[in-house]
């Protein structure tokens, strides 16, 4: 596969698909008409230089920033118009890539916040109630993410390593399709990046993925296939195989690495 | 002004209950004290300090918790006192006269849709443009008043307002309106603290910290940006009505600017961190306003407002509150070393 590879239809049997997606932040073209199917249940890689237009992609899809042109669809459902919180609500995660946590909260809070978001009772003038299913869930999270110690910690005196790991409950919380995971081994110690391998090939098989990682080993090893962007632009698209061994690619991306 | 910090944002779980043996002589004081006093530290200090701290809490609820800055608190609670005019009895002979018990729980609908729309207003804003777009709300209903004939009696307003009789006790006399005042702030007061921390309480303490995580987490932010609106305008009204009846009358000055602006006054100089702050910043403005007035006259009474507002926002962005927890650190660390030192 030489070309650009797009596939621009969207169907009902796609989780997620973009459509000559674009953005500009003024002169800068950030995304330049990405075109992307994800299929549920996918673990998909996104590989690119600083600068590609990973995250702004992201930022497309969860609606954090609305694309000057192109359209979104969510299983099926065109979602280009639908506010932040109505994405979430219909299974699509994200976590960030600089930690958006609440820091001066405690871990059970932050993974009640997360619950709380995908459930009813949002606007209760009571408090909740110790054996609330939200707290319980939150609890449940925090196991899922080797969290429990640490619940009433204050999510600022977490090591670095457990804030990522917390960022993953928080987009565990409900009912997930698909999670956008940006760039969560990016400081990480190589056993916190092992546990982190490990949590994902864990990750039930209907949830899908797509994972943003610098780090080749993390991404080829969790995901089955890999989209390499650069200058905002989707470049190549293969099996971890393909890619690793793509000339082109080690030319604009591996090259000095691996060199 | 130090909105920010999630620090405060409290444990959703627990009603820390215990209640500390301070805040129980408060209350003892705040029943017993207008027994011992005359009228005028009933009424004039008391009652009008309470009724200020209601308004001042409405916007400590909107910045302290929320992070919107809303100048139109005043103007909220002006609204439900015109209504209270209007909708009822008062002397100019315009108001509909209709019973109080139509009349209060009509005139809070009123004021807190009022609060609503504003909101709907604001909450496209942030910061500065928050500040300023409140203001413009609160201009123009002054403006609307003043010129306004038919229904709001313009530069007049409306006079001989007062309490409903009910239950056969004359609520404008000094004690029963002191108290009545002291119940509403007190109920006012709790639910705020109850509120804190319920799921829309921390949701909103989320949403002023993180606006975007939180809608990444699925909450409509400017829903419950709206609905802190209503809230704080069912506060604010609740405060208008009293003051409308500790006055007896309300006019377009009683919505003016610097009344708008005494609101952000007292409910920054309190500290916005806390509810305690509005009740704070009151009582300590309504002392400075009885009684620095006496030696220096109205335009100077303002400066002086004006410097101690920009000492505290300058010394203690946390209002008198901050300057308290600092003493109380400070006086902490002093026993510690003393301890330390006589320990060895
Ligand atoms: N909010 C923004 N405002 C202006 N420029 C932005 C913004 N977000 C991203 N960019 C620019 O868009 C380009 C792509 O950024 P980004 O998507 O963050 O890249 P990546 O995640 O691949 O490193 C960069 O040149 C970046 O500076
Ligand atoms: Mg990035």
């Amino acid at each position: 596969m030489a070309e650009t590879l797009s596939i621009s239809q969207a169907s009902e049997a796609h989780a997620l698909s973009l459509e000559g997606v674009s953005r500009r932040f003024g002169a800068l073209v950030a995304l330049d008409q990405v075109s992307l199917t994800v299929e549920a249940g996918e673990r998909r890689a996104i590989l690119g230089a600083n600068g590609a237009g990973k995250t702004t992609l992201f930022n497309m899809v969860t609606g954090d920033f609305r694309p000057t042109a192109g359209r979104i669809w969510f299983f099926g459902e065109d979602i280009t118009a639908l506010p932040p919180h109505e994405r979430i609500r219909r299974g699509l995660r994200r976590t960030y890539q600089n930690s958006m946590l609440f820091r001066g909260l405690s871990v059970r809070d932050n993974l009640y916040l997360a619950a709380q978001g995908i459930t009813r009772g949002r606007y209760s003038l009571r408090r909740p109630r110790r054996d609330s299913s939200e707290l319980s869930l939150a609890e449940r999270l925090a196991g899922y993410v080797h969290l429990t110690q640490w619940l009433d910690t204050t999510v600022s005196d977490l090591s670095h390593g457990q804030q990522r790991q917390l960022e993953i409950g928080m987009a565990l919380a409900g009912a997930p399709r698909m999670i956008l995971l940006d760039e969560p081994a990016a400081g990480l110690s190589p056993k916190e990046r092992r546990d982190l391998i490990a949590l994902l090939q864990a990750l039930p098989a209907h949830v899908g993925f797509v994972i943003i990682e610098h780090d080749l080993d993390v991404a080829l090893r969790v995901a089955r296939f890999v989209t390499v962007m650069h200058n905002g632009q989707i470049f190549k698209e293969g099996t971890p195989d393909e890619i690793e061994n793509d000339p082109d690619v080690q030319a604009i991306y591996l090259g000095g690495h691996h060199g | 002004m130090t909105i920010s910090s999630a620090s405060d944002l409290e444990q959703p779980r627990l009603p820390s209950l215990p209640v500390k043996p301070w805040q129980i002589l408060v209350l003892l004081l705040l029943i017993v004290y207008p027994l011992m006093v005359p009228d005028f530290w009933r009424l004039q200090v008391g009652a009008y300090a309470l009724i200020l701290g209601v308004i001042a809490l409405s916007l400590t609820f909107l910045a302290g918790y929320g992070g919107m800055v809303s100048l139109a608190q005043m103007t909220v609670a002006g609204v439900a006192g015109y209504a209270v005019a209007i909708f009822g009895v008062n002397s100019a002979a315009l108001g509909l006269g209709w019973p109080w018990w139509v009349t209060i729980p009509l005139s809070l609908a009123v004021a807190t849709l009022f609060a609503t729309l504003t909101g709907w207003l604001s909450v496209r804003t942030a910061g500065i443009y928050t500040i300023m777009i409140t203001l413009a709300i609160a201009v123009a209903f002054f403006y609307l008043v003043r010129q306004n004939y038919v229904i709001f009696n313009g530069f007049t307003g409306f006079a001989g307002l007062a309490p409903p009789p009910v239950f056969g006790l004359d609520w404008r006399a000094p004690l029963p309106f002191y108290y009545l005042s002291l119940g509403v702030a007190g109920i006012c007061f709790a639910a705020v603290v109850y509120m804190s921390r319920s799921t829309m309480g921390v949701a909103l303490q989320g949403i002023r910290d993180n606006p975007r995580r939180m809608a990444a987490l699925g909450f409509n932010v400017r829903a419950h940006r709206i609905a802190a609106y209503a809230l704080a305008g069912l506060i604010a009204a609740l405060g208008g009505i009293l003051l409308v009846w500790f006055n007896g009358r309300i006019s377009p000055g009683s919505v003016g600017v610097d009344r708008v602006i005494d609101i952000l006054v007292i409910a920054v100089i309190g500290g916005l961190r806390h509810p305690t702050g509005a009740f704070l910043g009151a009582i300590v403005f309504v002392l400075l306003e009885n009684f620095a007035i006496d030696l220096i006259d109205r335009e100077r009474f303002n400066t002086v407002i004006g410097i101690a507002f920009l000492a505290i926002v300058f010394f203690s962005p946390d209002g008198l509150l901050g300057l308290w927890d600092k003493a109380s650190r400070a006086s902490r660390t002093l026993a510690g070393a003393t301890k330390d030192w006589n320990g060895r």
